[in-house]
């Protein structure tokens, strides 16, 4: 494993990671570090907001590596981001313990409402942190790999496969919107307390939590790094452009999906269980269809199949939106909607794939042009024709 | 009946009775046909005479209405999927050239190049200099060494077939399926690609359908020529060619 992560080290994933990892030291030093009057301060509410940004990159980075490396166009990845979310809110539930309203050590307080008298099974072991985390990975990982199966082995694909991930995530919208779920409902989960026997609020924690968030972050460049680099993300980019060729190469394309699928959702869960102790409350708005449509668009903007790609559109269309649903809360949606139609229609690389392509493009006419022997570049006809009378 | 079972113990290929319909056309009928080991074959024929689907019915792309597919004389191709066909050692080559455009042609040959397929096996790989080596020698074999590090898609139309056979070389199948290579080649590239196929005859056996005459006749091999979907003449190029029913199907009546 440990070799495998190694391998992931290049010119592109290194940089990343090393400022990633540079983020996770500095900006807790300097909110914590720092008394307010200094201009260096970053204040609470940067650190907050940051350290949520990070996670909607996180689930960005996942969704590059089913769309972006293997071409399957997930609609529904906010499902396994709010699955993690869930996870990890129901550990912070039964953290509160008898300080709820209703004072029940072991039910949380929806569940008292509900007249409820003992806690459901699935609740159980939630109380340690160690199960919550293996259920952050395990339930958005067990969810993907069900879906898949029958999904990648009927050969669904194509806007058909986005059709049923946009369904997946519909129905659990509306199946966590119930009371009887046993997952607060509407409402969802919040009031958190604390965690590991940290105040979930003070700036302490506040600063863990963001350099958790930057160093998974970090992570899951190097673990698609490490993927995309080996064969089998070779095998990844040729299921993307030639699906039918590679079965006929002999590889098992259902497999190789369900494999990313998988990966890509357990990120995904950590994004979200990262996520939730940083914003206080997990609803199941978060399954909203629109969400991980979304992502979709940060992973567009930012230039898909790209490692950094991702992370910058993530928080370039996050930082627009806390900016513009400040200032001019009416415009947001169509500035999102505008960015999506101008990023398809004259990005379709994306930022991050369009410096790429053209940086490689200068890269080979420099390379040609040294072939040449440093002979003069050829005139081009423009250059030969008169200049047009003014 | 014994001299079937003899047929079928020797042959590489073995097909009998096969039929395929769709939606009430019969794209193959009844056809039957036997590859021995070692042989290369061409096959001809009308435009709808069943050629490709043949061929989707050996790889395992399309299932038959009825009939038997055996390889080796004991696999029964009926019962596999594309992936596990092409594991037993059956490679195709497709009528319009797939390759895997935004990969280079040294990645494109390593992806074909015959190996552990599984998920961890190819998570976990490192090429060993033996494939190197081998990539190396398909490389100089089809002629794109100098292209190596170009991408797939930036390679011309015949390039691209070349690029396709020798995919199907990393592949080192025992049977090579190879659907109209000379399509869209120019005079040279065609009389190229045939002294290529010859080559990898000698230690493969193969499949060849074509439409080009002049292609064929420089292959120099028997002839299997379909026609609504069963076979309607076998043996030489000139023997099939002095076929009357041939001449009535090609030429018209």
């Amino acid at each position: 494993m440990a070799r495998f992560l190694l391998g992931a080290l290049d010119r592109r994933a290194t940089p990343i990671a090393l400022v990633l990892l540079v983020v996770a030291v500095l900006v807790p030093v300097a909110h914590l570090g720092l008394p307010a009057s200094h201009p260096l301060h970053v204040p609470t509410y940067i650190v907050a907001l940051v350290g949520k940004y990070l996670c909607y990159a996180l689930l960005a980075v996942a969704l590059n590596l089913v769309w972006g490396y293997c071409g399957i166009l997930s609609l529904g990845h906010g499902a396994f981001f709010a699955l993690g979310g869930y996870a990890m809110g129901m550990y912070l539930m039964r953290q509160i313990g008898s300080r709820g309203v209703y004072g029940n050590p072991t039910l949380p307080d929806f569940m008292v409402f509900l007249n409820w008298k003992s806690l459901p099974w699935y609740w159980h072991g939630f109380d340690q942190f160690w199960f919550a985390a293996l259920m952050v990975l395990l339930v958005p990982g067990l969810l993907a790999f069900v879906f898949g199966w029958f999904a990648f082995r009927s050969r669904v694909t194509g806007v058909y496969l986005s059709i049923i991930t946009q369904a997946l995530t519909y129905a659990l919208l509306l199946a966590f919107f119930r009371n009887d779920m046993g997952f607060g409902g509407n409402n969802g989960l919040t009031d958190f307390k604390d965690m590991l026997g940290f105040n979930i609020q003070s700036s302490t924690t506040r600063s863990a939590l963001f350099a958790a968030s930057a160093i998974a972050l970090a992570l899951g460049v190097l673990i698609t790094s490490a993927i995309v680099r080996s064969k089998f993300g070779k095998v990844l980019i040729a299921v993307r452009d030639a699906e039918s060729r590679t079965r006929f190469l002999g590889y098992r394309v259902e497999h190789v999906k369900l494999f990313a699928f998988v990966v890509s959702a357990c990120m995904a869960g950590v994004a979200g269980a990262l996520y939730v102790p940083q914003v206080g409350i997990i609803n199941p708005s978060e399954f909203a269809p629109a969400n991980s449509i979304e992502v979709v668009i940060w992973t567009a903007v930012g230039g898909r199949a790209t490692l950094a790609g991702p992370i910058v559109g993530a928080l370039l269309v996050n930082g627009m939106k806390t900016w513009f649903t400040g200032a001019l809360p009416e415009a947001w949606l169509f500035v999102l909607g505008g960015l999506f139609v101008a990023v398809t229609l004259f990005l379709p690389r994306g930022i991050v794939g369009t410096l790429a392509h053209g940086w490689n493009a200068l890269a080979e006419r420099r390379r040609a042009a040294a072939a040449e022997g440093g002979r003069d570049p050829e005139p081009k006809p423009s250059d030969l024709e008169p200049a047009p009378a003014e | 009946m014994n001299a079937t079972n003899d047929q079928l113990a020797t042959s590489l290929l073995y097909l009998d009775g096969v039929t395929v319909s769709f939606d009430g056309f019969r794209a193959l009928n009844r056809l039957s046909l036997v590859l021995g080991k070692g042989e290369m074959r061409a096959i001809i024929g009308p435009n709808g005479a069943g050629k490709t689907t043949m061929m989707d019915v050996i790889t395992g792309k399309t299932r038959p209405d009825a009939g038997d597919v055996f390889f080796e004389g004991a696999i029964d191709l009926t019962k596999h999927d594309e992936a596990e066909i092409a594991g037993l050692g059956i490679g195709r080559k497709f009528q319009k050239p797939t390759v895997f455009e935004s990969q280079t042609v040294r990645d494109n040959l390593e992806l074909a190049l015959a190996g552990d397929r599984g998920i961890f096996a190819t998570l976990l790989h490192r090429p060993s200099a033996e494939e190197t080596s081998r990539i190396e020698a398909i490389l100089e074999t089809i002629r794109l060494g100098h292209l190596r590090d170009r991408l797939a898609g930036s390679l011309s139309h015949g390039q691209r077939q070349w690029l396709e056979i020798g995919m199907l070389l990393a592949q080192d199948p025992k049977l090579l399926l190879v659907d109209e290579p000379a399509a869209g080649m120019t005079d040279e590239e065609t009389k190229e690609t045939a002294i290529l196929l010859k080559r990898i005859a000698q230690t493969h056996s193969v499949v060849v359908v074509e439409h080009d005459m002049t292609f064929v006749r420089d292959l120099d091999v028997k002839v299997t020529v379909l026609h609504e979907g069963s076979v309607l003449a076998e043996g030489t190029l000139d023997h099939v060619s002095a076929d009357p029913r041939v001449i009535e199907v090609y030429l018209g009546r």
